[in-house]
């Protein structure tokens, strides 16, 4: 009883659970058509912007760093870190957002809702308000120890009622401790106008003004993250046919619990203290990536993170072309451009359900 | 891991139902199901009644009562009905129907972390107000939508996102999962669109589209309660007939249709009363958080069942918009906006009920 979510729906709205990769050898060859279009996008990002570097410039720049000139400059200390971060984040969230779908069973279910999202923002707004922070790289340690701690005080909330720690429990203990803490956002905000105007920009979510350090310091996290999540993967598979079955099988709950929420804690994290906080990837890229791969977890969590490169780097390009000379925050292209597509997925096929 | 398997044991303990008897009709009920609305209703009357007394005039409650019975002197009929009643009114009633909008949502979508603003109405209602805020009339567009007035901007909004999911959500019938993708979507693209209309304004009007945000009753008078009771007075009837309903559809939709509900008709009904009633109540006041996720949430937590219990979600609604605007006006220092207040007044109280863990209801 416990352990059933909500959302299942009845055995004959179900959709097939298939993907449209059926077979191993389908999948392989699509995760490297997938990665493939992965490099693409990156070079894509390094070469495109408010000035356009040619692809042969980029590639000297990128080998030889003593090559004189405004577009080595642009390429190694601007787009490179750019682009890394978007690597970063991109994978960060599409992973986070499948294990999160995974463990809690939820379509609803976005890697904000242990509270690392609303953790971070209030941690941002406090620094800001009370140390005065005002730049992207002072934020960083701030957001990630919010984050952290806001997770570890859902994950504690969540798991001391008598059933111990359920997906219900957690996403309910995790929405109440988020509206919590960004009403004492929302609160610091109205009185302090200042805090307000520094914070407006960091919510957006961007990868624009980050330096070199930045993807240095997120980067063991998000490391750490994909291990986890990549161990986690078969386990979720398990549980995903009820804890009951899947501890028949032999798995040990607590520790598949926990190795997950540790990961999607350590690279939602990491993700928000380097960009803010981009919901919209999480969210939708599991699900895209679900009705490519099914439910199998053993590729749905690669297939998510990289699509969510692909995603986020898309939008961060399309950000820089379309308001040039100026640029749009990757976060706003992000939905804009990707929500009407991800609803005429969803209108067309039937989505593999979680 | 030690723990027992949480499946829990069948008919441990007495039956909680009762039955009540009129001549043939029969009907079963829960002591709770009665018992927590009535007591709610009551704290509701008792808090808005302090609430009313409380201001730069005070009055005690007695006198408050004695008023809203029709007798008390002048003085504190004009204090309190002519410059207290409204706001509380609109506290009422934006609570009440936010409550019954989420309880409504989630019992359709069965899913607990479903609400008005997942079906991209409080999104939408947004987007519409703080365009009017932000590009004034700056814009040709801005101009035309500030004709129309902040609430009219809101409703209009609200109902064309939810129209919008509605429609792309449609195939043949309403499928709960399809909706809730939908609205994801769509609720995304809207509040990129609002941080985004954020990031170009002036700081100032920043300041004011952020109090909007959050939900808030300074200012609101009889202009914002008339509209939003009179869809209260048509929708809340619709909404309570809708109960028996709900209840067949949650067992799935083969199940409801064998026991006779016209399911494509009863879960259109049951999206657009929801949606109506979210839509209305964030027009006055702004999307008041917490509300309408979080209180059918505890309203099934407080009266059992398997569900969240339509008028007791509403009743307490009321209360938690009616306390924290008492708790706003009173206790903090400036007028902070209600929805700051009741996220912090209403949190704790359903991480208490998490850790205390007398029921795992799910939906």
């Amino acid at each position: 009883m416990a352990q059933r979510t909500a959302t299942r729906p009845p055995a004959d709205a179900r959709a097939p659970r298939g993907g449209l990769l059926r077979g191993a050898a389908a999948r392989t060859l699509g995760l490297w058509l997938l990665l493939a279009l992965t490099v693409a996008v990156c070079a894509l990002s390094i070469a495109v912007g408010t000035r356009s570097i040619g692809l042969g410039t980029v590639w000297h720049a990128l080998l030889d760093g003593s090559t004189p000139g405004d577009e080595t400059v642009i390429v190694r200390q601007l787009r490179v870190p750019r682009t890394l971060l978007g690597l970063l984040a991109g994978l960060s969230l599409g992973i986070a957002g499948a294990l999160m779908q995974g463990h809690t069973r939820n379509p609803l279910g976005d890697p904000g809702l242990l509270g690392v999202t609303a953790g971070a923002s209030f941690a941002v707004v406090l620094s800001i308000w009370l140390f005065g922070v005002s730049t992207a790289s002072g934020y960083i340690w701030f957001a990630f120890a919010g984050a952290l701690l806001g997770s570890v005080a859902v994950y504690l909330i969540g798991s001391s009622g008598r059933g111990g720690a359920t997906p219900v429990s957690l996403a309910l203990a995790g929405s109440a401790l988020s509206f919590l803490l960004y009403a004492l956002v929302q609160a610091i905000t109205i009185r302090e106008t200042t805090a307000l105007d520094a914070f407006r920009f960091w919510v957006v979510g961007a990868l624009a003004g980050r330096d070199a350090d930045v993807v240095a310091q997120i980067a063991p996290f998000v490391v750490v993250g994909l291990v986890l999540a990549m161990v986690n993967a078969p386990a979720l598979n398990l549980l995903g046919l009820g804890e009951d079955v899947a501890r028949g099988l032999g798995t040990r709950i607590w520790l598949a619990r926990g190795t997950g929420l540790l990961a999607i804690t350590l690279l939602t994290g990491a993700a928000t203290a380097g960009c803010g906080p981009i919901a919209f990837v999480g969210l939708v890229v599991p699900h895209v990536a679900r009705a490519v791969t099914g439910p199998d977890h053993r590729w749905l969590v690669p297939y998510s993170g990289l699509l969510g490169v692909v995603l986020l780097l898309l939008a961060d390009v399309l950000g820089r072309v379309v308001a040039r000379p100026g640029e749009l925050q990757v976060g706003i292209v992000l939905a804009v451009v990707g929500a009407p597509f991800f609803i005429a997925l969803v209108r067309r096929r039937r989505l593999a359900t979680l | 891991m030690t723990a027992v398997a949480p499946t829990r044991a069948p008919a441990a303990g007495p039956d909680p139902r009762r039955t009540l008897r009129i001549g043939r009709l029969s009907t079963a009920y829960r002591r709770r199901q009665l018992a927590v609305p009535l007591l709610v209703l009551l704290v509701l009357v008792l808090t808005a009644a302090v609430s009313l007394g409380r201001g730069d005039y005070p009055i005690s409650v007695l006198d408050v009562l004695r008023v809203l019975v029709g007798a008390g002197d002048d003085t504190q009929r004009f204090i309190v009905l002519e410059l207290r009643a409204p706001r509380t009114t609109v506290a009422v009633l934006v609570g009440t129907a936010l409550g019954l909008s989420g309880a409504l949502i989630q019992t359709f979508a069965r899913n607990p972390l479903a609400s008005p603003d997942v079906l991209g109405v409080t999104g939408g209602a947004a987007v519409g107000a703080v365009a009017v805020i932000v590009l004034g009339g700056a814009t040709t567009a801005g101009r035309l939508l500030g004709g129309l007035g902040l609430a009219a901007a809101a409703l209009a909004g609200g109902l064309l996102m939810a129209l919008l999911v509605f429609g792309l959500a449609w195939n043949q019938g309403l499928d709960g999962y399809r909706l809730v993708l939908v609205g994801i979507g769509l609720s995304a693209m809207a509040l990129a669109v609002v941080r985004y209309l954020l990031t170009r304004s002036t700081i100032q009007d920043a300041a004011v589209a952020n109090v909007w945000i959050t939900g808030s009753l300074n200012g609101r008078g009889w202009d914002q309660a008339l509209p939003l009771a009179v869809a209260l007075l048509v929708l809340l009837p619709v909404s309570l007939a809708l109960s028996r309903v709900l209840g067949a559809l949650q067992f799935g939709d083969d199940t409801a249709r064998g026991l006779g509900v016209r399911v494509p008709l009863a879960q259109a009904v049951t999206v657009v009363v929801a949606v109506a009633l979210a839509a209305f109540a964030v027009s006055a006041a702004g999307p008041v958080q917490f509300v309408a996720l979080v209180v059918p949430q505890i309203a099934v937590r407080l009266t059992g069942g398997s569900r969240p219990p339509l008028l007791a979600a509403g009743l307490l609604g009321a209360l938690l918009v009616v306390a924290s605007d008492l708790v706003a006006r009173t206790v903090l220092p400036e007028s902070f906006p209600v929805g700051v207040v009741t996220s912090v007044v209403g949190a704790p109280y359903l991480l208490w009920l998490l850790v205390r863990g007398r029921r795992l209801a799910t939906l």
